[in-house]
């Protein structure tokens, strides 16, 4: 057998091995694709539940003698405020149910409803006390959380009581009880009750970290490509500083925490929890990466633009500064929106500086204690309540969507500011 | 007057300054050739007016709180000083918190020390403010007089903001030094308490410590072997993942897709590195880990709830992207004649991958590893979430495990003494973990680029 033969013996053999080769590869993308697509459609299909709240409809009696009111009675905001509207909600549901007897399932009835609805009711009628009559107020209040879940997802857990089918399926036949649009979610806080939590603190949580970041790290990053790009001499100095940014950008980000712990906070005093400190620490973190874009778009403005400006007469710091820097703009605001995208989804270097802490309010400034929106993700996904989970999942999905808004802002830079020279 | 006061008007009579001095080099300009235009000599003013005084405001923030706590210690009388020095300390507390809050106290001791605070306090208030006046109008001065126009305002500016672009550079030495220093002292300060040896080379990790003197079973032992055999083994599940799917999606991408599969392919890809890592903890902890315990309850294995196993994947698909874009960056690196060399010869497409451009991009592809493993190290939220507390020295991947970063972040997010061994072993960790991950990627940075000059 010579070699042409062996060859040609061998060569089905290899076909097959070279289509096999190219079918590994092309598994192996989409191996991507499909983790990338069910991390999503998981995401989704967990997030939907939280864009709806059950309401349950009650006649709420605000006639004078059930609020135990005189005929003489001054409606002062003070007296409206003493009303006891828990017992006015538990009062309407009884009328609702007049077949309930027993103190145990009274209590089971009491339960279908938010602990937030009192409140809800009671600054209705604060804000109008004309709302005090014979005619009894026809309401829609939140559905507690376990009542919501069972509701939306028909699925019976732990949690919720025979009883309280039973009552729910009552209610359902008289049409008293839907869903509706959850814009608590949007309008409220945290908050230890589902249906009453919302992102609205850790999005103003988030928008004053990113700002404080945008301050520190947008200056002072453009300044330090600026000079290592245009000005820094070739020396040891300059060297050093180039392997220490190269080596920032891969430090994990948890070590800037630490930083952020020991230096800012034990060393300087900044309060803890505040926008300012995860705003330092979080520009500390994006600075290697605007330096490393910033310098690229420098680079790639043409040197002939810089030596005619040079020839007629600036000096090299107007060359940079009145043509080199806004040519190469658009390139660097690019890398600024996507190291601002990775600041916006970073949670762990915060965890270090107390940004973990149940707060209420919402944030107001950048002393203010203040949660984000990555860091009340990883709070709800801790919490046992399965509407937690809900909420987490959307709060996800706003997170993804700003996101995805920022890249898309960063590629139509790229595609329509950016100048291929 | 305080310090933000103060900064206004330093701000303000930089502004006058500017003016000034712009305005008498125009009118200069009339007589006699200047040697820079106009605007330079009122920015040279106005510098002249503000950076001076802003350094001393900075200067004396930084300093204020050592120089009035001494003022307080002076005031003491000598009784109180021969404390010891925590009591000391303590008594100095609270002379500081009647200072804050505005309260009277009995004690006349407190209240010469408070009396002294204050004389202190707003003598160098008024040191300051007149300082920052002093030099502000010296800069207006200077800026009326002839020699204004005798100086090279263009160099001198040119030279100030040289230095601040040199500075802000600076910032990322400052920061490298910054974390060594926070990390090794606190580090030092734990091995002060803990002895090296046993925190390296300890089987067992309970950072319990005993609160009170006779309480039982928390001695606190600082043994780091299961944190790092916990984290080398989620990182490890997460490169066996990552390595052959993106090693095998950069060369399907470079090598045989086509330019439009590519072009939505690689950016589709790099999504993955876009999601924020908390998104895939959820995910790990919510969906992954529950779907495998399951699985393996079905065949008959017993899986923890927090397996090693759940983490390890998320991670790995997490860095897809990360080892897929640098391998293909290497691939792509390798000259053309060799591909062209490989199939001129006779061999097919695959044998020339494999036999040729895979030898030649190994140590590319082997840094691109490296630096993929030091993120998956570092990697917080995803173990933090979906992996363990306990500490098992373990390497079966169907347990519990947990890792460096989630010890560092379960004993700092406590309310907690800062300066108790249980803390300060968070930042011992934290120095484990920089040392690690920064030897890593020196090595690895230092391998790709030997490997470019080959080729360069």
């Amino acid at each position: 057998m010579n070699n042409t033969e062996t060859v040609k013996n061998s060569l089905k053999k290899r076909y097959a091995r070279e289509k096999r080769f190219q079918l590994y590869g092309r598994m192996a993308v989409w191996t991507g694709f499909i983790f990338l697509a069910i991390l999503l459609f998981d995401i989704i299909t967990k997030a939907t539940p939280a864009f709806q709240a059950t309401e349950i409809f009650l006649d709420i009696p605000l006639d004078p003698v059930t609020l135990e009111l005189q005929a003489d009675t001054q409606l002062d905001e003070e007296t409206l405020r003493a009303i006891d509207y828990a017992g006015l909600i538990k009062k309407s549901l009884r009328q609702a149910f007049p077949e309930v007897k027993k103190r145990k399932d009274k209590k089971l009835l009491y339960k279908l409803v938010s602990s937030g609805a009192e409140f809800k009711l009671r600054d209705m009628v604060i804000n109008n006390p004309q709302l005090i009559g014979n005619k009894p107020l026809s309401l829609w209040v939140l559905a507690d959380d376990d009542v919501d879940t069972f509701y939306k997802l028909e699925t019976v857990t732990s949690r919720i009581k025979e009883q309280q089918i039973g009552f729910i399926d009552k209610l359902k036949q008289d049409d008293r009880i839907r869903t509706s649009f959850n814009t608590t979610f949007f309008t409220h806080s945290d908050s230890r009750e589902p249906e009453q939590a919302g992102i609205r603190g850790a999005l103003m949580g988030s928008f004053w970290t990113l700002l404080v970041t945008l301050l520190i790290s947008l200056p002072v990053g453009i300044a330090a490509a600026v000079y290592l790009e245009e000005f820094a001499p070739q020396n040891k100095f300059t060297d050093f500083i180039e392997i220490n940014i190269n080596n920032l950008a891969a430090v994990p980000s948890i070590v800037f925490g630490l930083l952020g712990l020991a230096v800012f906070i034990n060393f300087f005093g900044i309060p803890r929890s505040a926008p300012l400190i995860g705003g330092l620490v979080l520009s500390l973190m994006t600075l290697p990466t605007i330096i490393i874009s910033s310098r690229a778009a420098l680079k790639s403005v043409p040197p002939s633009i810089k030596e005619a400006a040079l020839g007629l007469g600036a000096s090299h710091m107007q060359t940079v500064f009145h043509h080199v820097l806004p040519l190469a703009m658009p390139g660097i605001l690019t890398g600024a929106i996507i190291g601002m995208a990775q600041a916006l989804g970073e949670t762990a270097p915060l965890l270090m500086i107390g940004m973990v802490a149940f707060i209420v309010d919402v944030p107001g400034g950048f002393l203010d204690s203040a949660t984000v929106l990555p860091v009340q993700i990883y709070l709800w996904s801790d919490s046992p309540e399965r509407a937690f989970t809900a909420l987490t999942a959307a709060t996800i999905l706003v997170l993804l969507g700003f996101l995805a808004v920022m890249n898309a802002i960063a590629i139509y830079l790229r595609k329509h500011f950016e100048r291929r020279w | 007057m305080n310090a933000s006061a103060l900064i206004f008007i330093i701000i303000g009579l930089s502004l006058i300054s500017y003016f000034s001095g712009r305005h008498r080099a125009s009118v200069s300009a009339k007589s006699q050739t200047l040697i820079a235009l106009p605007k330079h000599y009122g920015y040279m003013t106005a510098i002249w007016s503000g950076l001076p005084a802003l350094l001393l405001i900075i200067l004396w923030a930084m300093f204020k709180p050592a120089y009035l706590h001494e003022q307080i210690i002076q005031s003491l009388p000598a009784s109180v000083i021969l404390q010891a020095q925590d009591q000391l300390d303590l008594y100095v507390n609270s002379i500081n918190l009647a200072i804050e809050n505005g309260e009277p106290v009995e004690d006349p001791i407190m209240q010469k020390a408070m009396e002294s605070y204050q004389v202190a306090d707003s003598n160098s208030k008024w040191i300051l403010t007149t300082l920052v006046f002093v030099i502000g109008l010296s800069g207006i001065i200077f800026s009326l007089t002839g020699a204004l126009t005798k100086v090279q305002a263009r160099v001198k500016v040119e030279k100030v903001i040289r230095i601040f672009l040199m500075l802000c550079s600076a910032v990322a030495i400052v920061t490298t030094i910054g974390i060594v220093l926070s990390v090794l002292f606190e580090a030092l300060r734990f091995f002060e308490a803990v002895s090296f040896f046993d925190f390296v080379f300890g089987t067992t990790w309970s950072p319990q410590t005993a609160i009170r003197v006779d309480q039982v079973g928390s001695s606190g032992s600082f043994g780091a072997i299961p944190l790092f055999v916990g984290t080398i083994l989620i990182s490890l599940i997460a490169l066996i993942i990552a390595v052959p799917i993106g090693l095998l999606s950069a060369i399907y991408l470079s090598e045989y897709a086509s330019a439009k599969f590519r072009a939505i392919a690689k950016p589709a890809l790099e999504v993955l590195a876009g999601i924020p890592t908390v998104v895939y903890g959820f995910f790990a902890a919510l969906t992954v880990a529950p779907f495998i315990r399951d699985v393996g309850q079905s065949i008959g294995l017993t899986v923890a709830s927090e397996s090693a196993l759940a983490a390890g994947i998320v991670m790995g698909v997490m860095i897809i992207p990360f080892v897929s874009s640098l391998s293909d960056d290497v691939i792509n690196a390798v000259p053309q004649a060799m591909r062209d060399g490989s199939l001129g010869l006779g061999a097919t497409q695959s044998e020339t991958i494999k036999q040729v451009i895979i030898p030649a991009a190994l140590p590319g592809i082997v840094g691109g590893v490296l630096l993929a493993a030091s993120r998956a190290i570092g990697e917080t939220m995803i173990v933090v979430m979906a992996a363990g507390l306990s500490a098992k020295l373990t390497a079966n991947p169907l347990e519990a495990v947990t890792t460096v970063t989630v010890q560092i972040v379960t004993l700092l997010t406590g309310d907690q003494e800062f300066d108790s061994p249980k803390t300060l072993a968070a930042f011992a960790l934290g120095l484990m973990l920089f040392v690690t991950t920064l030897v890593l990627n020196v090595f690895a940075l230092h391998i790709v680029r030997k490997y470019r000059e080959q080729y360069e």
